[in-house]
């Protein structure tokens, strides 16, 4: 018969094991608390509530202008909010908790440089070099259908090639927790399928995945969870089953049937 | 019309047979302006840089002088640098005045604000597309701004093409500080205006037609290396 044993008082050593298991600690859920976002004299996000657990795919639906991208952005810590709580496991967006994120505008910044080394660059960014950083760019150009087109200057690949690189990109740096503003959106049908695969690849690796789509085909192929976003408002956050079949509001229930909400 | 004529003959002659005060006035002109130029690069594009990415009380002011210093009057910092290089001058010691150095240090000045109110805006507009990206993929500051300089390469090359063009064509401050001694800092500008002074248009214009010269090959090279850049889509 063993008794759990009290906690021993800890060495320096185990004290700096101790702040190492911190630091590669989670930083989900990420949680938004009456988070307001203002600009240009308007309330753009508006008191909004939200939990984003470890483990399910979240899609974000909502009407154009309904504060998706923006939403993307506080949680990514791009922009510093009005008013209003936001965290990730108890820690401020910031450099820190950025470090393990990485996000796919909705419009792809393609760097002055060819595709290859667009993933370089990211790359580098996250500290890796020599032979491990060109084996995985080249791992990861080859799974965004782009190896043919490695040299080629980035912003000389049509729309949904730099699509492409641009998810690469963001998956090849492994982040914990992945922001994805409509990927798929210029993309061929099979262009997108096999960006889909990428997205349901690297959640089976456990990467948290937030995404904006309008596609609501894909979101019911992707979602495990939706949350839809109306006026910077987050109207109603489900499961996917239950929201498709029996949204919970009536602004939800327009949205899925196709109908223009205003 | 004769004495016209036989102006351009004189001057064709000239630089076909390789003049040596010819090609002397030249180099020195070469010399001190690219010297300058690169001074005031060094200097410039980092400046520029540092301005188009900080954000602090008081910037808008600096960006608005700066752009105000990109028309400083040759004449003015000519006698600045007089001023300041004549014996009686906080500098008189080193003894500079009249000699291709106090030039290059007067046409650094001239150029250095050029340099680096239009790098500034280069790279604050490429600042804008490149930010969140970058503070995305979690770059340092500092490595961000070296991204923007190397990323902005093809603009900040015209952008040092402008501050050389403005420094090979001034006259005022070079003839102030230089003092348009033959031999030691007789440059293009000044020789052109001394002998169209003197009457002697062979000189003048042969240095004219170098001038003009230089400045078309100047503005094709940068014409061409930026279509290049534009085919690549790095403009
Ligand atoms: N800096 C800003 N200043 C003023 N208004 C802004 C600013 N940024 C965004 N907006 C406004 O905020 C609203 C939400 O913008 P956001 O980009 O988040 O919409 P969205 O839900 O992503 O829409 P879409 O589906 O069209 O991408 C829009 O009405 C937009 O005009
Ligand atoms: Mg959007």
């Amino acid at each position: 018969m063993l008794e759990l044993a009290e906690p021993l008082p800890q060495t320096p050593l185990q004290r700096a094991a101790a702040a190492r298991d911190l630091e590669a600690a989670t930083i989900l859920p990420g949680r938004a608390e009456d988070l307001v976002y203002e600009a240009g004299g308007r309330r753009l996000i508006d008191g909004l509530e939200l939990r984003l657990e470890a483990g399910p795919l979240t899609v974000l639906v909502g009407p154009n202008g309904a504060g998706k991208s923006l939403l993307l952005r506080l949680l990514h810590g791009l922009i510093e909010p009005s008013a209003g709580q936001l965290h990730w496991a108890g820690r401020a967006p910031g450099k820190e908790t950025r470090r393990r994120q990485a996000m796919v505008f909705q419009r792809p910044v393609m760097l002055r440089r060819s595709a290859a080394a667009n993933l370089h660059y990211a790359l580098r960014a996250k500290g890796l070099d020599g032979l491990p950083l060109a084996e995985l760019a080249r791992d990861w150009l080859a799974r965004a259908g782009l190896a043919e087109l490695a040299g080629r200057p980035a912003r000389l690949l049509s729309g949904g090639e730099q699509q492409r690189l641009a998810v690469a990109r963001a998956l090849s740096t492994g982040p914990e927790v992945l922001f994805l503003d409509e990927p798929t959106a210029s993309l061929d049908p099979a262009s997108a399928l096999a960006i889909e695969e990428l997205i349901l690849e690297a959640r089976a690796a456990g990467t948290k995945i937030v995404l904006v789509t309008h596609d609501l085909g894909q979101a019911r192929r992707l979602a495990d969870e939706v949350v839809f976003l109306y006026r910077g408002r987050v109207e109603a956050q489900a499961p996917a089953e239950r929201f498709f079949d029996d949204p919970i509001s009536d602004k939800a229930r327009a949205f899925v049937a196709g109908r223009i909400v205003v | 019309m004769q004495d016209f004529a036989a102006a351009f003959a004189l001057a064709f002659g000239l630089i076909a047979e390789g003049d040596a005060a010819l090609l002397e006035i030249i180099w020195l002109s070469l010399r001190v302006s690219v010297t300058a130029v690169l001074i005031a690069c060094a200097f410039g594009l980092p400046l520029g840089a540092a301005l188009a990415v900080a954000r602090f009380p008081g910037r808008g002011a600096i960006v608005t002088l700066l752009n105000a210093l990109m028309g400083l009057p040759p004449v003015v910092v000519g006698l600045m640098v007089y001023l300041i290089l004549s014996n009686a001058g906080p500098l008189g010691v080193l003894g500079l005045l009249y000699t291709p150095t106090a030039m290059i240090i007067a046409q650094t000045l001239l150029v250095t604000p050029i340099v680096a109110a239009l790098t500034r805006q280069v790279i604050e507009d490429l600042h804008g597309e490149y930010d969140e990206q970058l503070r995305s993929l979690g770059v340092e500051r500092l490595a961000a701004t070296a991204t923007l300089l190397w990323d902005g390469r093809y603009s900040l090359l015209t952008v040092a093409l402008a501050g050389f063009g403005r420094a090979i064509a001034e006259v005022g401050a070079v003839m102030i500080v230089g003092g348009n001694i033959n031999h030691v800092t007789r440059v293009m500008t000044t020789a052109i205006a001394l002998e169209t002074s003197k009457g002697e248009l062979g000189l003048a214009l042969a240095l004219g037609i170098i001038l003009v010269g230089l400045a078309v090959f100047v503005n094709g090279c940068v014409m061409s290396l930026r279509a290049g850049a534009g085919r690549a889509a790095y403009a």
